[in-house]
């Protein structure tokens, strides 16, 4: 299979903390690679530093066999690199419909014209359209994201994500917050997925994890500890005794 | 939206039939004021563009609305002395020059403040527009050629083809056609697809990124746009006065038409016009009472804010019946 994201020896410090300790994974085409480890591991500054939004002190990332370290958030959004908000991120004041909309807008681009209409784009709402008729959120395309619950907030970050066409997702806690059969209905949603976009899957809940992932890899204290498969994963026993600590049993 | 269209049809039948009015009414006095707010009104709206459709709280906007002006007094004075702006530029007095001219080079002052203010946001934004105002500000001061804290007198307004710009009627009638295009003009920037990107990055910046957006390039050119209206509008008010002077430059201006924006709705279309109305007719009235006037309007700005939570557009709205 062919590496579509390729992070090489990546690290971040902050004054005395190192945050992101020489990281090294790879995510193929067609695979979900999860991204485990306890709170304060250090997930949140690597997703950042992927998706461009902090600059690695040191290391590479690439993207397709391009080198995207230095480049912008935007910039390596228009190489093909989504993401979610592990807090979801939303335009609050615009309908669902819109913001799919803002989406398929800027991946469509021709947005510096000033005198267009942008409610006569019809490429952008047909498609608009058809994304929201096939997912969960049918039926609340004219409601405005300030009245959606959490779990939709959540399903609108990855229709948004996944109108861009990306060919790596970097999926910041997808699960978090959401209630069991939530959680259930975006399992089945991201398992869907993986067809069309590589998955980096950043994620707490195990079960979902271990439904999910192809390929996991653990961080402690910035540092990949671990990587290999669910099973591996599971019966490591530093992973056991480094990321489970108090708890006795995975899952 | 054909409710609208009746309202907006009315309104501009009602506007253009003011000189008619006054006369009958013995007021013409009122159609100056009407001038006045016109060419406030699209100052405001142009403020308005990136402070409330883009989330830039600029406080320099007294820069664009000066140079405007300062651009009809230059190109005025070089025309009377006969001499070149800069050894190159030869001066007129024909509007059809001068306008364009206004609109470009606020356009180009704006995108060299934007390029380095931008770079900011939040607080940092606002002192920032406002230090580069203040230094235009002193700048024309002490340009003593072009009368320094005296300005330029414009001894007549400037020509339109076949029309007596010295009549006040005919200045007033040119003044609210320029109006009605910058409005339809801004309607339509404000509903382009650029438009919905400046609504976007105002939102949430970083979901703007998420999404392949670069916010610096669109921000600069809602402010450069933003500078040009401003810009226009200073021109013609130059043209009104009879007079550019660095008072179109000075930080209070940027306040006013700040206070002109809120006080008739932060981020609506037809709010700055409105609140540049009530704004002019309160300094007007006010001040007839009492040398401190601008107290009175300071509570009667605290009250419309707090009151109506969203200036007097939403005060109309509300009267009206829609949400």
């Amino acid at each position: 299979m062919s590496v579509v994201l390729s992070v090489r020896g990546l690290r971040k410090r902050f004054g005395g903390l190192v945050a992101t300790d020489d990281v090294t994974l790879d995510v193929a085409a067609g695979e979900i690679h999860a991204l485990i480890g306890p709170n304060g591991a250090g997930k949140s500054t690597l997703v950042n530093q992927l998706s461009g939004e902090l600059v690695a002190d040191a290391g590479t990332i690439h993207l397709m066999e391009e080198d995207i370290t230095g480049l912008s958030v935007a910039e390596r959004v228009a190489r093909g690199l989504g993401r979610t908000f592990q807090i979801t991120s939303l335009l609050d004041d615009m309908t669902v419909m819109q913001n799919v909309g803002m989406a398929l807008q800027a991946h469509e681009g021709g947005n510096f014209r000033i005198w267009d209409a942008v409610q006569k784009r019809r490429s952008v709402w047909e498609r608009a359209k058809a994304i929201l008729r096939d997912s969960l959120l049918t039926g609340r395309e004219a409601a405005l994201v300030a009245d959606l619950s959490h779990g939709e907030k959540k399903q609108l970050e990855l229709l948004m994500a996944m109108a861009m066409a990306p060919r790596i997702m970097l999926l910041d806690e997808p699960m978090a917050g959401l209630g069991h059969l939530e959680s259930q209905a975006m399992i089945g949603q991201l398992e869907k997925l993986k067809a069309q976009t590589a998955i980096l899957l950043i994620e707490h809940d195990m079960e979902a994890v271990f439904a999910l992932a192809d390929r996991v890899s653990v961080l402690v204290y910035g540092r990949i500890i671990a990587q290999g498969s669910v099973d591996e994963i599971r019966s490591n026993p530093a992973v056991r005794e480094a990321y489970l600590g108090a708890e006795d049993e995975l899952c | 939206m054909t409710r609208h269209r009746i309202l907006g049809l009315g309104l501009l039948l009602v506007l253009a039939l003011m000189p008619v009015l006054t006369d009958l009414a013995g007021q013409p006095a009122f159609l100056s004021l009407m001038t006045r707010i016109l060419i406030y009104g699209m100052a405001a709206a142009s403020l308005n563009f990136v402070l409330g459709f883009g989330g830039m709280v600029s406080f320099g906007h007294a820069a664009f609305f000066g140079i405007g002006g300062y651009v009809v007094g230059f190109l005025f004075f070089h025309q009377t002395e006969g001499t070149l702006f800069l050894g190159l530029i030869p001066g007129t007095s024909q509007l059809l020059i001068t306008l364009p001219a206004a609109v470009l080079v606020s356009g180009l002052v704006a995108a060299l403040i934007g390029t380095l203010a931008l770079r900011t946001g939040g607080v940092q934004f606002i002192m920032i527009t406002l230090a580069f105002a203040q230094m235009i500000f002193f700048f024309f001061v002490s340009l003593k050629t072009y009368g320094g804290e005296d300005g330029i007198i414009i001894r007549r307004a400037n020509e339109l083809p076949f029309l007596n710009m010295r009549d006040k009627a005919t200045f007033y009638w040119v003044v609210l056609a320029i109006t009605t295009l910058f409005f339809l003009g801004l309607r339509r920037v404000v509903n382009s697809s650029f438009g919905a990107v400046l609504d976007g990055l105002r939102q949430n910046e970083r979901r703007m990124a998420a999404l392949g957006v670069p916010a610096f390039r669109y921000k600069l050119y809602a402010f450069v746009l933003s500078g040009m209206g401003t810009g226009l509008a200073g021109a013609l008010m130059a043209n009104f006065l009879r007079f550019a002077s660095p008072d179109m430059l000075h930080w209070t201006k940027s306040g006013e038409l700040m206070v002109m924006v809120i006080l008739g709705g932060v981020g609506t279309l037809f709010g700055p016009f409105l609140g540049a109305g009530a704004f002019m007719v309160l300094e007007s009235v006010l001040s007839s009472w009492s040398e401190h006037w601008p107290l009175a309007l300071g509570l009667i700005l605290l009250v419309v804010v707090l009151g109506t939570k969203g200036g007097l557009m939403a005060l109309v709205s509300r009267l009206g019946g829609r949400k």
